[in-house]
């Protein structure tokens, strides 16, 4: 038994990569060879697709569009989350639980929902087509999301810390900022990749507030599926391109990776 | 939750989130009720419907139909995420260089944007230059998941179990990490059998990181829509069409916005019942 043990992992693994390689072998080969017929590695092995990407303005703008509303959300969500998960972390509050229990529902709210509301509400206060109005639509799921996590990482602080430093004479804000901040920067850390990872991923309403300006670059990608033919080769290159990011996010926070997923409730 | 000083103060900490959300969500939600009652034939002029389209929509084969789909993926993904990811996790290495190495690669398909995923399990599993679909078809099986509809939900619940399952596992992981060596050196001692220790010891542990699987895993697999409609469209025919897909479908293809309105507040009462039902179970055991 303890000899095959670290089978099942490497599977799984393998699994998960799988599809992954597909897509980065494809953005290696030409648009011929790929509609042309089956082949495990490129056979004429060609960076065009990559160069088409960096070089034309209107497809390396939609990274810059996308990591700049990423991080707009990331945050807002995390700094008005964080006084509002250390109030559900230490007081009970009239409305408390009925509250939390709101903010959840947010996080259940299904984006195609409220992709023609968020329209018409972003276009009628003129922020249709730019960032702010993607961070702050993602605001709806992440805030609740940055609260939730980070009140399971407060919850985890003795109270004690705070009663020695408000007698200790700090006000709530200096204590908050110097002392209680710090104590729990793993737990913000993974609020902010939490933040990240689901503005990352997101396209509905990310692709429904935004028209030519402020478009992200997965929208730009089925833009160019549906136009210029079935460019295969530049499509697998400008997805390939979109997993960097976030593989770069998770190697900062892999220490406190499975403790993030649970929330910090472990 | 004992502990806590009782403070109403504490609602100028939670004033921020409670505007930011508000925005975002009441005003969009009036919207839809606004929406769901009226009848419009466009110009801004609205008529009076009063519940006719929620009768229409609950009384309607389509939404029965995507219901059903949608009810079946959700129970499929959860019956095999759910032990798959625990089974993943209890074989996971405890310390070393490849505890890291394994939880990255492992939440890599989590940070890939939802149409890029489906982009991606279009080209593997297509049959004709797809790697999956080459290698299925190479094994005497005639498969087209974009003329077959099983096969169609094949590709589709092999999708959603590549993307999340992880997720599963790293909650999974996170709770059998807080358990203290000592109890499996107790369980030793005894002689317990591995089942006895999965049973008595591994699982009560991760009983509430189980429960946030469960719920943030039905609640998204309930949302699901960029993935299924890059991959398959919703098709063949229907035959993937998730509800998700159904009601962008009604409201920007055919722009019916009163029956589309309707059909979100049930689609999103069906999900808020269920997830409280959930949240309930969870935090009756955080209390415990």
């Amino acid at each position: 038994m303890k000899h095959v043990k670290w089978l099942p992992p490497t599977l799984y693994i393998l699994f998960l990569l799988l599809p992954i390689y597909w897509l980065v072998t494809m953005s290696f080969k030409t648009t011929n060879e790929i509609l042309g017929g089956f082949s495990l590695w490129p056979q004429e092995f060609t960076l065009r697709n990559y160069v088409t990407i960096f070089t034309d303005r209107s497809w390396y703008v939609g990274y810059l569009n996308s990591i700049t509303y990423v991080t707009i959300n990331t945050l807002i969500s995390v700094t008005v989350a964080l006084p509002a998960a250390y109030a559900f972390s230490r007081y009970r509050f009239l409305g408390d639980k009925h509250l939390f229990f709101w903010l959840l529902t947010n996080r259940m709210a299904p984006p195609a929902v409220f992709a023609l509301p968020f329209f018409q509400l972003y276009s009628a206060v003129g922020l249709f087509d730019t960032p702010i109005a993607v961070a702050l639509a993602h605001a709806l799921f992440n805030v609740p999301l940055a609260v939730w996590i980070l009140e399971g990482f407060m919850s985890g602080v003795p109270k004690e810390l705070d009663e020695t430093a408000f007698v200790d004479g700090y006000s709530f804000w200096r204590f908050f900022i110097k002392i209680f901040l710090p104590t729990i920067a793993a737990g913000i850390g993974v609020a902010m990749f939490f933040c990240f990872m689901f503005s990352w991923v997101e396209l509905l309403l990310a692709k429904t507030l935004t028209s030519v300006d402020a478009k992200p670059i997965a929208a730009i990608m089925t833009k160019t599926a549906s136009t210029s033919g079935y460019e295969l080769g530049l499509l697998a290159a400008a997805g390939t391109l979109t997993i960097i990011p976030g593989a770069f996010v998770i190697w900062f926070v892999r220490n406190n990776i499975a403790k993030g997923f649970a929330l910090g409730r472990v | 939750m004992s502990n806590k000083t009782i403070n109403n103060r504490a609602w100028w900490l939670v004033t921020p989130v409670v505007l930011l959300v508000a925005f975002n969500a009441l005003i969009p939600l009036m919207t839809v009720v606004n929406y769901s009652v009226q009848e419009t034939f466009g110009d801004n002029v609205f008529f009076w419907e009063g519940v006719r389209w929620f009768e229409e929509v609950l009384h309607s084969e389509r939404f029965h139909a995507s219901l059903l789909r949608q009810l079946s993926f959700t129970g499929i993904i959860l019956l095999i995420e759910i032990p798959l990811g625990v089974a993943i996790a209890l074989t996971m290495p405890k310390k070393g260089v490849w505890v890291s190495v394994c939880l990255v690669l492992m939440a890599l398909p989590l940070l890939i944007p939802w149409n890029v995923v489906g982009a991606m399990w279009n080209i593997f599993a297509l049959p004709e230059i797809g790697l999956l679909g080459k290698m299925i078809n190479g094994l005497g099986i005639d498969y087209n998941f974009t003329r077959q509809p099983l096969a169609a939900w094949f590709t589709t619940i092999l999708m959603d179990v590549w993307h999340w399952t992880s997720l599963v596992t790293l909650l999974a992981y996170a709770g059998l990490c807080s358990i203290p060596e000592a109890y499996y050196q107790a369980a030793r001692i005894d002689g317990a059998s591995r089942w006895a220790v999965f049973r008595f010891i591994q699982l009560p542990k991760m009983k509430r990181v189980l429960t946030i699987a469960i719920l943030l895993r039905f609640m998204d697999s309930f949302m699901i829509y960029t993935e299924p409609f890059v991959l398959t469209g919703g098709g063949p025919g229907n035959s993937t069409t998730f509800l998700s897909i159904d009601l962008v479908k009604i409201a920007l293809g055919q722009f019916d916005l009163g029956p589309a309105a309707a059909m979100s507040l049930i689609y999103f009462l069906i999900i808020l019942v269920l997830s409280w039902i959930f949240y309930t179970l969870m935090m009756r055991n955080e209390e415990q």
